[in-house]
């Protein structure tokens, strides 16, 4: 610790705290344990961290980056540059110094031969990663992976992580491998030591304990989701693998066991079978929900399109489902490994004919939960498919974020009838019988034994009973009641939320993933001398609350992950008295936002609209 | 003597009267083959004794797909996508695993647009009776070529059908379903003690009935008419279904000519040979009976294969016995402790 002050004294601007760290390393090395394990002791430092991992269509040998956002401010969006490098990757070592501004930190594996003349203007401590290896007994199948536990030591040491920060990291990500642990400890330990004794601190980076993040946690978005569907009573879960959805149902099969046995017989209560595509997929969930179970298929875009024909399905026969759509960049097969907000417009009215849908868009890794369980609900209420658009960033990527609530209302089916309920109910009930003046009928599910119950479920026109019809008033009234029924649901979709300026006239506006980048871009332009405010839209259709927001704003920029803006476009129907107000800046090179291009983006728009020069 | 066979009940085990299977009025055309189907299913759930209450119907889209709502109205049902019927039923199966699930089919919806879902439907063996009603073409669209018409048939529009057909029984059969029968729809009695025997079974029942299309399909010469199947329909062997409660009389057979299955509830199906010693429990009997009959153009019926004993889909999840679509809300969240043990996990 004197020692640490002494050196912190010497070195001009120390930086605690606060800095972007990426490691360069080869996909398939196994470097994503040594990644984890880093950005969990800085969490457990008390230092806000987020880690998003930039990696390639591919399974082995390509290049993979993984960015670590360390920030006291409590900012985790993505940076358009690196404070701290560590190169593992000879392969991209040249491109991946270009990111490093003056003042930054390389540290690089030793045997990456560096150009004759290395950069003046940054701090380099070299790793002698293959000799430390050879003094170290590791069978040969681990010794890729052992490498990157040794950067784990080194550039831990360097910055001031804590040998028992490293531990607890250790420990919580081999839990219940006591030896395993112990082995990626006695490495770590190794490079770590061999820093200590070795390395000279030259950087002005340092980091240090705060107060534990105790109300936190650290997961990403499609744990969260997978999570929240199971405490949401998802009973039936058909799925097609695709990125980066893929990890939502693998994390509900890991856990399913544990947390869905039913307290009564200790049976299974919840069955997730993958099938052989996503319109499988889709059909199979439609066939669940119509029978009565809770039930959900998660997927992204190139699913969702192969989906659509049984979104109309679902809406028409007004089945209740969960679709999540973990989006990924687009058209076709875009890029699988990159994220977008770019299907929303698909999902706004998919479906061939009169469709509309409810669509919630969760912004952190704490609403992926609570949307995964709200979801049910809504499905269950208004007899409908329900989508939550999430993103690959959000998904895929480990956030903090507040611990998970217990849900704060018990699940709520809606208007089922079971053979009592039937008893009760008006002689004249038919499925599609609007008895309450909702739009919202009451649906009776296989197994039912009142023979009154059975009902013939299609996709063809139908009357009130479920009849074949092609009665042109009968459609008319079919599709006018749904319209109906889905017009009423905004009360109960979840709220924008709102973060205020100081007095601002301009508003922003965003929505999912790109909330940390928005939140500091909204800082930054207030440092800029720009007040505004920020709103998050976090359903659409949209409310009074969007509209008062964009009305009460002389004009707002709605910034977004796809060409064309779609929110915007949304906005400019939904709160078409105010679509002039609305401007849209895109970002669509498949990263996640950043605030400093957020801040330039509307200051250059103020500039060129405004004569702001500020 | 006179057989039980012959007594017409008024009333079966349940109670209920024919009247009680009934549907809605046929709009297929006069003298489709799929209206005899629909008679057969409903007097096969009637003499099974089955609530219509604990069966649901499933289909598609097309002639086939339209059936069901001419029989068992007082079961719940569900018309849905061109090929996508194994979907539904896959899902809805889960909900309440007592209730049986009957799919109805065409040639287009299985063999054409959903021969992917058929296959792999077979494969995950989810217990359901599948009906093929395989008249090889397409009718709704007014006469189009399906994936089972003869080659060489030829048709208004079309001209001539240049592709071979599919042999929907084999490609059950090598996707592992446990029940592939064949039926011809101007053969009732047999029809209807396959359908019986299939409700019964536990797993993947195919049944591919050549079901003549008297509108579109109906040349005297064509695969799939009355004339062609009446004359080369070969039926592999006499079958009676006997349920569980009823004793099993040999009495009618010569000994050492019937071969009995006995599936799971008790039930027995009995198979009297005809001219082969023909072994349904042997699967490359199977595979060789139908690539002989595709070989020489002829329909052997019955049942060409059965395996009573392959666990289902259902078997492989352990789900409690009663409905889960019964579970009420506190049985399917999970507990405060187990929330705050996840929380934990992540700090």
């Amino acid at each position: 610790m004197d020692e640490d002050q002494k050196e912190q004294g010497e070195i001009a601007e120390a930086i605690i705290n606060e800095f972007c760290m990426t490691i360069c390393t080869v996909n398939g090395s196994g470097s994503g344990t040594a990644n984890n394990l880093l950005y969990r002791a800085l969490f457990r430092m008390g230092i806000p961290t987020s880690g998003k991992n930039v990696f390639p269509s591919n399974i082995k040998g390509l290049p993979t980056w993984f960015v670590i956002r360390s920030s006291a401010k409590g900012y985790l969006g993505r940076v358009p540059y690196d404070d701290i490098i560590v190169a593992m990757n000879s392969t991209t070592f040249l491109e991946d110094l270009t990111y490093l501004p003056e003042g930054g930190v390389l540290f690089y594996a030793d045997h990456i031969k560096l150009p004759e003349s290395i950069r003046q203007d940054i701090a380099c401590y070299p790793m002698p990663i293959k000799t430390l290896m050879k003094e170290t007994e590791v069978p040969r199948n681990l010794k890729d992976f052992m490498e990157n536990i040794l950067y784990v030591g080194i550039v831990g040491e360097v910055l001031g992580i804590t040998r028992e920060a490293l531990r607890e990291a250790v420990d919580l990500q081999f839990v219940g491998k006591p030896e395993v642990a112990k082995s990626n400890y006695d490495m770590i330990m190794r490079g770590y030591d061999w820093a200590a004794a070795n390395l000279e601190k030259k950087d002005r980076y340092f980091v240090r304990q705060m107060p534990p993040l105790a109300d936190y946690i650290l997961t990403d978005g499609n744990n969260a989701g997978a999570l929240g569907s199971l405490f949401g009573g998802m009973q039936f879960c058909s799925w097609y693998p695709i990125t980066p959805a893929s990890s939502m149902v693998e994390s509900a099969i890991a856990q399913v066991s544990k947390l869905r046995k039913d307290p009564v017989t200790g049976k299974n209560t919840c069955v997730i079978l993958q099938v052989e595509d996503e319109l499988a997929a889709l059909g199979a969930a439609i066939g669940a929900g119509w029978a009565g179970l809770r039930s959900m298929t998660s997927t992204s875009g190139p699913g969702l399109s192969l989906m659509t024909e049984n979104v109309g399905l679902a809406y028409f026969t007004e089945t209740p489902v969960v679709i999540w759509d973990v989006q990924r960049v687009g058209p076709s097969t875009g890029l699988p490994t990159r994220t977008a907000q770019g299907d929303l417009s698909m999902v706004y009215n998919l479906g061939h004919g009169d469709t509309s849908h409810m669509i919630l868009i969760p912004g952190s890794v704490n609403e992926c939960f609570e949307f995964g369980w709200k979801a049910f609900d809504l499905a269950d209420k208004y007899q409908t498919p329900i989508f939550v658009l999430s993103d690959l960033d959000l998904g895929m990527n480990q956030w903090i974020t507040r611990k998970f609530e217990y849900p704060n209302r018990p699940i709520d089916r809606g208007k089922l009838l079971w053979e009592e309920g039937l008893e009760n109910a008006s002689l004249d009930w038919g499925r599609y019988k609007d008895l309450d003046g909702d739009g919202i009928p009451y649906r009776t599910v296989m197994g039912n034994q009142n023979p009154r119950s059975a009902y013939f479920a299609r996709g063809t026109g139908h009357d009130v009973y479920g009849n074949y019809s092609e009665e042109p008033k009968n459609w008319a009234d079919m599709l006018s009641r749904i319209g109906r029924k889905l017009g009423c649901c905004v009360k109960d979709l979840p709220k924008p939320v709102i973060r205020k300026g100081k007095e601002a006239r301009i508003g922003i506006i965003g929505m999912g993933s790109t909330d940390p980048a928005l939140i500091e871009a909204q800082d930054l332009l207030s440092e800029a001398g720009i007040e505004v405010d920020y709103m998050r839209v976090r359903s659409i259709p949209v409310d009074t609350m969007e509209r008062e927001f964009i009305a009460s704003h002389e004009r707002c920029y709605v910034l977004e992950l796809n060409r064309d803006g779609q929110l915007c476009e949304i906005l400019k129907l939904e709160v078409s008295e105010y679509s002039q107000k609305l401007i849209h800046i895109s970002d669509i090179g498949g990263l996640p936002m950043t605030a400093i291009w957020a801040r330039d983006n509307i200051m250059a728009h103020e500039k060129e609209r405004y004569g702001k020069t500020n | 003597m006179e057989k039980p066979t012959e007594t017409r009940v008024e009333r079966n085990l349940v109670g209920l009267t024919p009247a009680d299977y009934k549907g809605k009025p046929s709009t297929l055309c006069p003298g489709c083959g799929h209206n005899t189907i629909s008679n057969q299913v409903q007097a096969a759930v009637f003499e099974l004794g089955l609530l219509p209450e604990q069966v649901i119907k499933v289909s598609g889209i097309g002639c086939s797909s339209k059936s069901p709502n001419y029989f068992l109205q007082r079961s719940f049902g569900f018309n849905g996508l061109h090929g996508r019927m194994p979907t539904i039923a896959t899902g809805a199966s889960f909900a309440d695993t007592r209730v049986k699930v009957l799919g109805f089919s065409g040639d287009g919806d299985t063999a054409s647009i959903g021969l992917g879902h058929f296959k792999h439907i077979v494969r995950r063996n989810v217990p359901m009776v599948y009906v093929i009603e395989n008249n090889g073409v397409y009718g709704l669209t007014k006469g189009q070529f399906s994936a089972t018409s003869d080659l060489g048939l030829v048709l208004k529009h079309q001209g001539k059908n240049m592709l071979p057909p599919l042999d929907l029984c084999m490609e059950a059969l090598i996707s592992g379903a446990t029940f592939v029968a064949r039926a011809f729809s101007g053969d009732i009695k047999q029809m209807k003690e396959l359908f019986k025997a299939a409700i019964v079974h536990k797993g993947m029942a195919v049944i591919d009935v050549i079901s003549p299309c008297v509108t579109f399909n109906n040349k005297d010469t064509a695969l799939q008419s009355y004339t062609w199947g009446r004359e080369h329909e070969l039926p592999i062997q006499d079958i009676t279904f006997v349920p569980g409660k009823d004793e099993i009389l040999l009495g009618d057979f010569e000994p050492g000519t019937v071969q009995e299955v006995r599936l799971h509830d008790g039930s027995a199906i009995l198979l009297k040979k005809i001219d082969r010693d023909y072994d349904p429990t042997d699967q490359s009997n199977a595979l060789d009976l139908l690539t002989e009959s595709y070989k020489n153009h002829y329909f052997a019926t019955g049942l060409i294969y059965i395996n009573a004993s392959k666990p289902t889909i259902h078997d492989l999840y352990d789900l409690p016995e009663e409905a889960l679509n019964r579970l009420t809300p506190e049985r399917l969240r999970p507990s405060t402790a187990l929330l705050d043990e996840i929380n934990s996990s992540l700090y």
